[in-house]
């Protein structure tokens, strides 16, 4: 699905990512932990083509295309999807138009005709129900006003929408209470099929319990400096980063 | 990978789409005002007596003014002996259907999208179309009539109900009112009429489309619409002009006039050419539009604009009678070299009278937005509310938009809330539909749409898609 290489990308002269190396095979779920500022959302941006961040160096293959060589629309269409951190609000403009929007033009770009609106309305229902989207949420303008975990579920019902191959959710898990993680986690599973894949950004275990990952990556100052089993979520959480750093340390002394 | 200045460059200097000019035999007055002219015109019209001289005082009145100058608006100052004040496409004969209209006005509006059958087909919208000086088309003219609905081109109205146009003529905007009403009450050559009856809802959108036609011919229009007692009408005007490379002069007047009780909405696309986008040629839009509030009526202005070199207008509303309600609501694009200085008087005489401006600018390329907005409150005028919201956005580095309220309140009851931002359309939220699979332009057109949405629900269906548009054309580029 997709091929990471010796990734390396800074942002305004400071290099963040400093050699990424990361297979993502369909029907996979990895994670990716690691402490605040490690890097993991600058790499869910570069892997969206977020152009503030510059690529000094490295490959990224998605699904045989050159990823990095894609304009951020165009990776969108060819099936990666980027759950934000920061869900951004757009004034005036419907959940139900932006998503529309986004389905049609897409389509057009693969010669296809508009859904039709009573496919897209039963869509709509559909996705709503599986992620337990309140209905009028759908209506509103596109994240204005709503609360910290509504946002979130937005993302993930959008990822619904939009049905892609990858998904990167960055922290989708932060800011949700218990019931709201499950719903979420819950989604996701039900979204997960052998054909697609999904890189689980998150800080707890907690919602691994959820969504099972086939791997747990650690992140740390811009590399990937661990690998390991879904036990090792459970190990992080009991003992923190610092035995790994501490191990790190020793191996380069 | 495209920057956002390269594209909004592109978006910026989109050329205008619906630069075409039709061909018809006109009947012209020779360039130059004074008496003689005013007196040929009067009667080519053949006009009353009264009318003639409603047009000589306001010459002479003119005659005396200053033309303004204007803080935030520069531009050559137009040469007025050296326009036609008459022009008039020769009627081969009285129309009584559309199939009787010039064909080649058909083509017009169908390059527009707008043909007549198809608005008077799809959406039962009654057209009163006005090319040039005189009035070709005149639709759904009897289903109005067996409810005692005029709707007119001012002509017609001048000889039909005369009474009618002498009672209100002149009431909302007085002949000294400014230089260039003062110009068009000199000079107008046509416009649109309408008088709902008392207690008589108008049951279909009145529409009218304004064309400029002819090189040289500044378009004086005057449009009068008096809703009687109960009434309600909903008023639809939209406007268009070929490409062209001499400046023209727009002067129009509308007055408004709601009895007790009665309801104006008013609703107004405004796109002129703009000027290419190096700044040549355009169109002057120097508009004075006001209403009248009798007791308990309502009257609401909605403008799309995004049209025209230069505009002036400030379109407003006299709350006289009790609990009257005057609202605006504006989107206005600037984009290239435009320049606008617009927003709306709202003054309020009446007690419990209430009035609302939202007014949303855009601003992109080397273009200056200006909002001048005046609420004045009377003395009288207890318990009077006034909200403004004024936001501006920004399209690029070059632009500028300016906010210039005056308020003036005379009674300690009244309440007055002013609210103004200005942001940058923000590349967080064109990132954010990108990754979700749109073009930078959709995502900007999405965005913009949603910044204005407050203003499009406003207007009729048919028209709010009409002015998207209308926002999409003067703010792409980069597609194609
Ligand atoms: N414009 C910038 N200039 C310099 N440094 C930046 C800039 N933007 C981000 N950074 C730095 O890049 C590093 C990685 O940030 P990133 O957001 O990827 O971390 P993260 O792993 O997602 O952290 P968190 O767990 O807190 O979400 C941080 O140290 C951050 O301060
Ligand atoms: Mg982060």
């Amino acid at each position: 699905m997709i091929k990471i290489k010796n990734l390396h990308a800074s942002i305004e002269g400071t290099e963040i990512l400093r050699g990424i190396n990361l297979e993502v095979k369909a029907g996979e779920i990895h994670a990716i932990m690691g402490p605040n500022g490690s890097g993991k959302s600058t790499l869910a941006s570069v892997l969206a083509g977020r152009d503030e961040y510059e690529v000094t160096e490295g490959s990224v293959d998605f699904l045989g295309n050159d990823l990095l060589d894609m304009e951020p629309e165009d990776r969108s269409r060819a099936g990666l999807f980027l759950a934000f951190q920061y869900p951004v609000e757009i004034p005036g403009v419907s959940n139900i138009n932006f998503l529309k929007t986004a389905i049609n033009e897409a389509r057009e770009k693969r010669g296809e005709e508009p859904m039709a609106a009573k496919d897209f309305l039963k869509r709509v229902k559909d996705k709503s129900k599986l992620v337990e989207l309140d209905g009028r949420l759908a209506n509103r303008s596109v994240n204005e006003g709503f609360s910290g975990g509504e946002k979130k579920r937005n993302e993930i019902f959008q990822m619904a929408m939009l049905d892609p191959k990858l998904s990167v959710l960055d922290e989708t898990d932060s800011g949700l209470d218990i019931d709201a993680l499950r719903v979420v986690a819950n989604g996701v599973n039900q979204l997960k099929t052998k054909d697609n894949a999904s890189i689980v950004i998150t800080h707890y275990q907690r919602l691994l319990d959820y969504i099972v990952p086939d791997f747990v990556h650690v992140l740390y100052q811009g590399r990937i400096v661990k690998t390991g089993p879904k036990e090792l979520a459970l190990e992080l959480e009991e003992k923190g980063y610092d035995w790994i750093i501490k191990d790190l340390e020793e191996v380069s002394a | 990978m495209q920057n956002e200045d390269q594209l909004l460059e592109e978006v910026t200097n989109s050329e205008y789409k619906y630069g075409f000019y039709t061909e018809m035999d006109s009947d012209q007055a020779p360039k130059g005002l004074n008496e003689d002219i005013i007196r040929f015109i009067s009667a080519k019209k053949k006009e009353p007596e009264w009318l003639l001289e409603y047009r000589l005082n306001a010459l002479r009145i003119w005659q005396t003014m200053e033309e303004p100058n204007w803080a935030h608006l520069g531009y050559p100052k137009p040469d007025f002996q050296d326009l036609h004040y008459y022009s008039a496409p020769k009627p081969k004969k009285q129309l009584d259907s559309l199939d009787e209209v010039d064909p080649e006005l058909l083509e017009t509006f169908k390059k527009l999208g707008i043909s007549i059958e198809e608005q008077e087909r799809l959406t039962g919208v009654a057209v009163d179309v006005v090319v040039d000086s005189v009035s070709v088309a005149t639709s759904f003219k009897k289903k109005l009539g067996e409810l005692g609905i005029i709707f007119c081109s001012f002509s017609e109205a001048v000889q039909e109900h005369p009474e009618l146009v002498r009672k209100y003529l002149g009431t909302v905007v007085p002949t000294t009112d400014n230089f260039y009403a003062t110009l068009n009450s000199a000079v107008f050559t046509d416009g649109s009429f309408c008088y709902i009856p008392k207690g008589t809802k108008c049951p279909m959108e009145l529409s009218t489309y304004f064309r400029i036609n002819e090189a040289n011919t500044g378009q004086f229009e005057r449009t009068l619409v008096v809703a009687d007692e109960g009434s309600y009408v909903s008023y639809l005007e939209g406007c268009t002009a070929p490409m062209r490379d001499e400046n023209q002069l727009h002067a129009a007047v509308v007055e408004l006039v709601a009895l007790d009780n009665a309801e104006i909405k008013y609703s107004t696309i405004q796109n002129w050419y703009p000027g290419s986008k190096e700044g040549k040629g355009g169109i002057y839009n120097f508009v004075t539009k006001r209403g009248l509030c009798m007791e308990n009526s309502k009257i609401s202005w909605t403008q799309v604009e995004t049209g025209s070199a230069v505009t002036w207008k400030y379109p407003g509303c006299i709350l006289k009678g009790n609990n009257s309600i005057g609202e605006f609501y504006s989107v206005a694009v600037t984009s290239n070299h435009q320049q606008a200085d617009t927003g709306s008087k709202m003054i309020h005489l009446g007690k419990n009278t209430k009035s609302t401006i939202i007014s949303k600018g855009i601003s992109a390329g080397q273009a200056q937005n200006s909002y001048r907005g005046l609420v004045k409150i009377n003395k009288g005028a207890t318990n009077a509310r006034n909200f403004t919201q004024c936001d501006s956005l920004l399209m690029g580095n070059n632009c500028g938009a300016h906010t210039f309220p005056y308020i003036e309140v005379g009674n300690q009851s009244s309440k007055v809330e002013h609210e103004a931002t200005t942001s940058k359309i923000g590349e967080d939220q064109i990132f954010y539909c990108k990754q979700r699979g749109m073009d930078e332009t959709t995502a900007i057109n999405l965005i913009v749409n949603g910044y204005c949405k407050e203003v499009l629900n406003q207007l009729p269906m048919e028209f709010a898609v009409e002015a998207q548009k209308l926002l999409e054309i003067s703010l792409e580029g980069s597609v194609g």
